[in-house]
């Protein structure tokens, strides 16, 4: 029989949590699934346009960017394929990068109450935003596949290795928002100030528009983490060679270990919050 | 009792709670600034002994039980008296500031029926849900969903949304649920409350199956229920424990001494008279509760100022338990007539008083022309009725026996 103990203090043993975090992902699968399909079930029920929400956001972004690009209001540089999947292609893993942003932060929010009551792997509920963040993914990809077709840009190999790319891209995101989950649980001004960056960082990254050939514009474009993250994951998909490639990988690589101890900063913070917060 | 003591040595001890207390804060900022605090203190491994700091208290501390197999701890307590907390931390919700919680086997916790329902889907599918968070697998659900409906008796429901559900169907359905668990410590927090009789009986027929296998943690305010489970109680009060031990009746007794202290208080008068003095006779009226033995006579004595004159007058005696039931009265009294210039003083003997034992309050009631009430006083007197036995039914009844062998 297993026995568990309760006190202050908390286990620093970074081997020994990795351990029982991953095994408690595993063992509590058909919950993250189940919550998962739960979300999903009763957002699509009490909706008539259903799928349409998922690629809305995305889409208007790009029209708007398409409008103001084809009346000559804004001059852009060319981006070497048709303007209108550019530009629904880079609003469209923006919003990728940002819902794998808000995720964790958002699955947690939503499950205060349970989690005030009942012990459960809190790790589940990570797991289910990403099940949930994939489905609507699939729906926004599929779109856009659609529109490589119509434009004229085709289908590559490259597109093979465009979902490693996009899962560089979510890993990029949950990492970073699950470090900020414990903090943003106790504040709110945490998922302001995010969303407000963001809205910023956007015109810093080449989602609606490239890179420019010289000026300020351009170191800042070039040293901004996001736009390997944005470029590669692009250029995979319309079929032209990445660029960027090396700081796409270093970022990664970085990634990779920072997601395993964000998972464990978010794992040993759950009792903390919970005590601090309304149920 | 020897036996007793031998049966429960063998079985192994599930639950040991060691000095645990837990502070929280009264103001919200500062207690989000704490959070943060925290946070930091946490990845460092919350080494340090925790002080409390501005705005703290103590909501639980110091509280120590262990619990084996079989057994079931009662835990009372007035609001805001730590019982929540506490069982927070048992389910490991939350970690204490000080001591340490062993727990062996599978948790259970009845604290929130049907955790995890969504409004909009329908009964069935919700029960898939609630399992998942229980921590059942998807085939345990599957196995199992027949006798869950069977159980929570909504089966012509099971595919409506559970927004139309009524607040008892829900907690059908949950407890339903949860009752599929099998677990080795179970933590009760006052669920068992809403539902009809028919559903809270079923709850502890289930209970009553569980027990012996399990250890219970059992929070509630309704004392029947305690005093029908629990086998140890802890009764807490700002956090403390004030009884913790195998006597329930005592630690009952205990809880309701708080509830007793409130006044007389008349809640219907005509102005014909006054009630001015209530006494038990050869008892000081210095004590708050009075005591008598079981099976003692029950003297009572009562003045009344007399304003206008009353013809005839119906005196009643009723007695309360320490659950507001009334449970006993007074045979009525001859007719008798009061004269406006005079005071009355009315004695009473009830003889060999057959109560159990516990804690009761008298009101009176007067009424004229039969059934016209002119006066009423409630708990006008508190005492306590000693016996050696703890039983919950409000009478314990002297009786012989004689046993005759038959072939």
């Amino acid at each position: 029989m297993d026995s568990k103990i309760y006190q202050k203090e908390s286990n620093t043993n970074l081997s020994k949590l990795l351990k029982t975090s991953l095994s408690d992902i595993y063992n509590s699968r058909f919950l993250s699934k189940q919550l998962a399909v739960r979300d999903i079930k009763a957002q699509y029920r009490q909706s008539y346009l259903g799928f349409l929400w998922a690629f809305i956001m995305p889409l208007t972004t790009a029209f708007v960017w398409i409008f103001l690009n084809k009346s000559g209001v804004i001059k852009l540089t060319d981006t070497g394929i048709p303007y209108p999947v550019y530009a629904f292609s880079g609003t469209l893993l923006w919003s990728i990068l940002i819902e794998s942003i808000n995720t964790p932060t958002s699955s947690t929010n939503n499950a205060r109450s349970i989690m005030t009551k009942i012990n459960f792997p809190k790790e589940a509920l990570i797991i289910s935003g990403i099940y949930k963040m994939c489905f609507n993914s699939f729906i926004k990809i599929g779109l856009l596949l659609v529109f490589l077709g119509v434009f004229g840009v085709g289908y590559h190999k490259t597109i093979f290795l465009f979902p490693f790319a996009l899962l560089g891209v979510v890993v990029f995101g949950i990492t970073i928002g699950l470090f900020l989950t414990p903090i943003g649980m106790l504040y709110k001004d945490i998922a302001k100030i995010i969303t407000l960056s963001f809205s910023f960082i956007m015109y810093a990254t080449p989602v609606v528009y490239a890179v420019p050939k010289t000026g300020i514009m351009k170191t800042i474009m070039e040293l901004n983490p996001l736009t390997p993250l944005i470029v590669t994951t692009r250029d995979l998909v319309v079929g032209q060679t990445p660029e960027y490639l090396t700081y796409y990988f270093c970022i990664i690589g970085a990634c990779i270990p920072l997601m395993f101890v964000a998972l464990l900063f978010y794992r040993i913070s759950i009792p903390v919050i919970v005590e601090r917060m309304n149920a | 009792m020897k036996m007793n003591n031998l049966t429960l040595k063998e079985n192994e001890v599930l639950v040991k709670v060691e000095g645990l207390s837990k502070k929280f804060c009264i103001d919200l900022k500062t207690s989000l600034w704490y959070g943060v605090k925290d946070l930091w203190a946490n990845i460092a491994g919350n080494k340090a002994i925790r002080h409390l700091r501005p705005k703290e208290f103590w909501a639980v501390k110091d509280i120590s039980f262990t619990l084996r197999r079989g057994e079931c701890l009662g835990l009372i307590g007035h609001n805001g008296a730590g019982k929540s907390t506490l069982l927070k931390i048992l389910n490991g919700l939350i970690k204490p500031d000080q001591g340490k919680v062993t727990i062996r086997g599978r948790v259970g916790a009845l604290i929130e029926l049907g955790a995890g329902f969504n409004p909009i889907l329908s009964g069935r599918e919700n029960i898939y849900n609630n399992g998942a968070v229980l921590g059942f697998t998807k085939a345990e659900i599957d196995d199992k969903i027949e006798d869950i409906i069977e159980f929570s008796e909504i089966r012509e429901f099971i595919d409506m949304p559970v927004q139309n559900y009524s607040s008892g169907m829900k907690v059908r359905l949950g407890f339903a649920i949860a009752a599929q668990m099998e677990p080795d410590v179970l933590i009760i927090d006052e669920v068992l409350a809403v539902g009809d009789l028919g559903f809270v009986l079923k709850c502890f027929k289930t209970i009553d199956v569980i027990l012996p296998k399990t250890a219970i943690i059992f929070v509630s305010h309704s004392m029947p229920m305690v005093s029908r489970i629990c086998s140890k109680i802890i009764l807490m009060e700002k956090g403390r424990e004030k009884y913790n031990g195998y006597d329930v009746g005592k630690a009952i007794d205990i809880y309701y001494k708080r509830f007793t202290i409130n006044k007389s208080n008349v809640i219907f008068d005509d102005g014909s008279l006054e009630l001015i003095e209530v006494k038990m006779v050869d008892i000081p009226t210095n004590i708050e509760i009075k005591e008598i033995n079981w099976g003692d006579d029950l003297k009572l004595f009562f003045k009344f100022n007399v304003f206008k004159n009353v013809s005839e007058f119906l005196f009643r005696v009723i007695f309360y338990d320490k659950e507001q039931r009334p449970i006993a009265i007074i045979e009525k009294n001859i007719d008798c007539g009061i004269s406006n210039d005079n005071g009355i003083e009315i004695f009473l003997t009830h003889e060999n008083i057959e109560m159990s034992k516990g804690i009761y309050s008298i009101s009176i009631a007067l009424f004229r022309n039969v059934n016209e009430p002119f006066y009423r006083s409630n708990n006008v007197l508190n005492f306590q009725i000693l016996h050696k036995d703890d039983v919950w039914p409000p009478f314990l009844l002297k009786s012989q026996y004689k046993l005759k062998k038959f072939n």
